[in-house]
């Protein structure tokens, strides 16, 4: 449906633009504190209200767009990065080892939750944004990795691709030249969802204190300070539940409406 | 069967051995170390040696694994850091919290997604099946442990229903500590209620479109006694695959939402430890909870091939 692309396009191009216009303009700065002014509900000044410290939310979730938009796009590009060449690796190896190794490899590093490689890491160095970016990376390179085999195993039974491989091309040259093209698409969407995916799981780390830390802002966290207030302050756990909310509703749109209109097929279908 | 569930479970105690390896070697790297934590920066060189020796941290990593791992098959998962307890007892107590919570979950996400599920699968593309789609969309947007603030704010703050956190334990009755886990257990079952909705739909919207149900309509089969009797049954495989993959996510997302109830679970006993710098139970709770998720899987795969016979020979 292009209505869902049209939606998700715009409600995620809110979120990438707030992040943007923070770093050269923010309402007001979103450290200061200015406890005469705190708690405060959405007003004329401050437009979505200010925190226990007097803090401008608006601001605040601004810059906080930043931390997530980050984490997740670099969550992702590890995950991409890493994945897909294993999976292609993996597809032209079919039914080999070294497939047998990368497949069994993503299963294990599969079960280990993203929440649960957080854990470890932060065992290790301590906790900060990076952790998170490294937790959600890591168990986005089998998502990636799986998909692209399955796509690439399909494709290697092709035509076209017999005539690359007469053509005396190596299983390297028809990874890139030919499988990568074609699994694109897939890998868009997919990575579209998975950073989705990053936004909630980046949220979800900073809020139990494994992600991004004071006083780099962030949605988590900001949750995690309203918690204890939310009964004096809604808002203040509100304004940032919504800013999730909408941002990952958007990817999530954006990417149901691109896998259907990157799919001819489905177009057709539907017609 | 019995090639493929011997094959499968030489996969499985691979996978354990692998994981439990890289967990151990993940702790082993960690800087710190534990018997100095934990006697702080003027301890005496003998009796931080002594205490080396109490704690097995003398010895050759091969053979403090292979302790490790041989504790762990026989209960004893060692001596607390900073307790000094069996952490066997500590994560025996939290599990307590957080298993029935994440079982708690999975029941209510059940059986909120299957009729959800049916209900649009039969009215595809009507308004209905519209609606409850949206609704998951929706729903797998929201942060769980931002949903439980919610649920806090309007059913523990205003409504006072239930408690806003804490958790008074099994000793004061079932109904007293279901009481307690039912809006942490809506909190971290929503969310996931809407995949499984959304994954009941698509599958039985295939088996819809197959012959065999064409067949059931004619012999005489009404539409919803065909959806029933047939449908239903053969759409609930992958449905199976899903349920059997979430309660790993509802196990480790307890973590988060004990947080926002301040449950004395796992999650809690992981920060705690983390900060104190007992390594010993991130270590072992880390380990269930991939021991968890491996062996669910490995059942799924079980029960997947006992339903399918065609997925034996293919592996």
């Amino acid at each position: 449906m292009i209505r869902n692309l049209i939606i998700g396009g715009v409600l995620s191009a809110v979120f990438v633009c707030a992040a943007l216009i923070s770093f050269v303009w923010t309402p007001y700065d979103h450290a200061a504190l200015d406890i005469a002014n705190k708690l405060k509900t959405p007003n004329a000044l401050h437009l979505l209200g200010t925190d226990h410290f007097g803090r401008d939310i608006l601001s605040m979730i601004m810059v906080g767009a930043r931390t997530s938009i980050a984490v997740a796009l670099v969550a992702v590009g590890i995950g991409m990065g890493l994945g897909v060449p294993l999976g292609l690796w993996a597809a032209a190896r079919q039914g080999t080892w070294l497939d047998e190794l990368i497949m069994r490899g993503n299963d294990l590093v599969f079960a280990f939750p993203s929440l649960v490689i957080a854990i470890l890491i932060t065992a290790i160095f301590g906790a900060g944004a990076i952790n998170a970016i490294i937790a959600i990376g890591i168990f986005n390179i089998p998502v990636f990795a799986r998909i692209t085999r399955g796509a690439a195993l399909s494709l290697w039974r092709r035509e076209f691709i017999l005539a690359a491989r007469v053509a005396g091309k190596t299983a390297a040259r028809i990874s890139v030249e030919h499988i990568l093209p074609n699994v694109t698409n897939l890998l868009i969407v997919q990575g579209t969802i998975q950073f989705s995916l990053g936004i909630l799981a980046e949220a979800g780390l900073s809020y139990v204190g494994l992600g991004a830390q004071p006083p780099t802002p962030s949605w988590g966290r900001m949750l995690a300070d309203a918690q204890t207030l939310v009964s004096i302050a809604p808002h203040m756990a509100l304004v940032p539940g919504f800013a999730i909310i909408l941002t990952v509703l958007g990817l999530n749109l954006m990417g149901d409406g691109l896998r259907d209109y990157l799919d001819p097929r489905l177009r057709v279908a539907r017609v | 069967m019995l090639r493929y569930t011997i094959k499968r479970l030489i996969s499985l105690f691979i996978s354990l051995a692998v994981a439990s390896i890289v967990i151990f070697a993940v702790i082993e790297i960690a800087p710190g170390d534990p018997a100095s934590f934990m006697l702080g920066m003027n301890a005496q060189p003998e009796t931080l040696a002594a205490l080396r020796t109490e704690l097995g941290l003398d010895v050759p990593k091969v053979q403090r694994y292979l302790t490790w791992v041989g504790g762990m098959l026989s209960g004893d998962f060692g001596t607390s850091y900073t307790y000094r307890t069996p952490v066997m007892d500590m994560i025996s107590d939290r599990l307590w919290v957080s298993l029935p919570l994440a079982l708690y979950a999975l029941v209510l996400s059940t059986a909120l997604a299957f009729p959800a599920g049916i209900y649009a699968a039969s009215r595809r593309g009507q308004a209905g099946d519209i609606g409850v789609m949206g609704a998951t969309q929706l729903g797998v947007a929201v942060p769980n442990f931002w949903f439980a603030m919610m649920l806090v704010l309007i059913f523990a703050i205003n409504l006072r229903w239930f408690a806003a956190g804490g958790f008074v334990g099994w000793d004061k009755g079932l109904w007293a500590g279901l009481h307690a886990l039912t809006l942490p257990a809506i909190a971290l079952a929503l969310p996931q209620a809407a995949i499984l909705a959304r994954v009941m739909r698509s599958s039985l919207l295939d088996v819809l479109g197959e012959d065999f149900m064409r067949t059931a309509r004619a012999k005489g089969l009404t539409a919803r006694q065909a959806l029933w009797r047939h449908g239903l049954r053969n759409a609930l495989i992958p449905v199976l695959t899903i349920i059997g993959l979430q309660f790993s996510f509802l196990l480790a997302g307890s973590i988060i939402i004990e947080q926002v109830f301040y449950l004395p679970g796992l999650g809690r006993l992981v920060f705690q430890s983390i900060s104190a710098r007992d390594l010993i139970v991130v270590e072992s709770v880390v380990m269930l909870l991939v021991f968890s998720v491996i062996t669910v899987n490995f059942l799924v795969d079980l029960a997947y091939a006992a339903v399918d016979p065609r997925l034996r020979s293919r592996t």
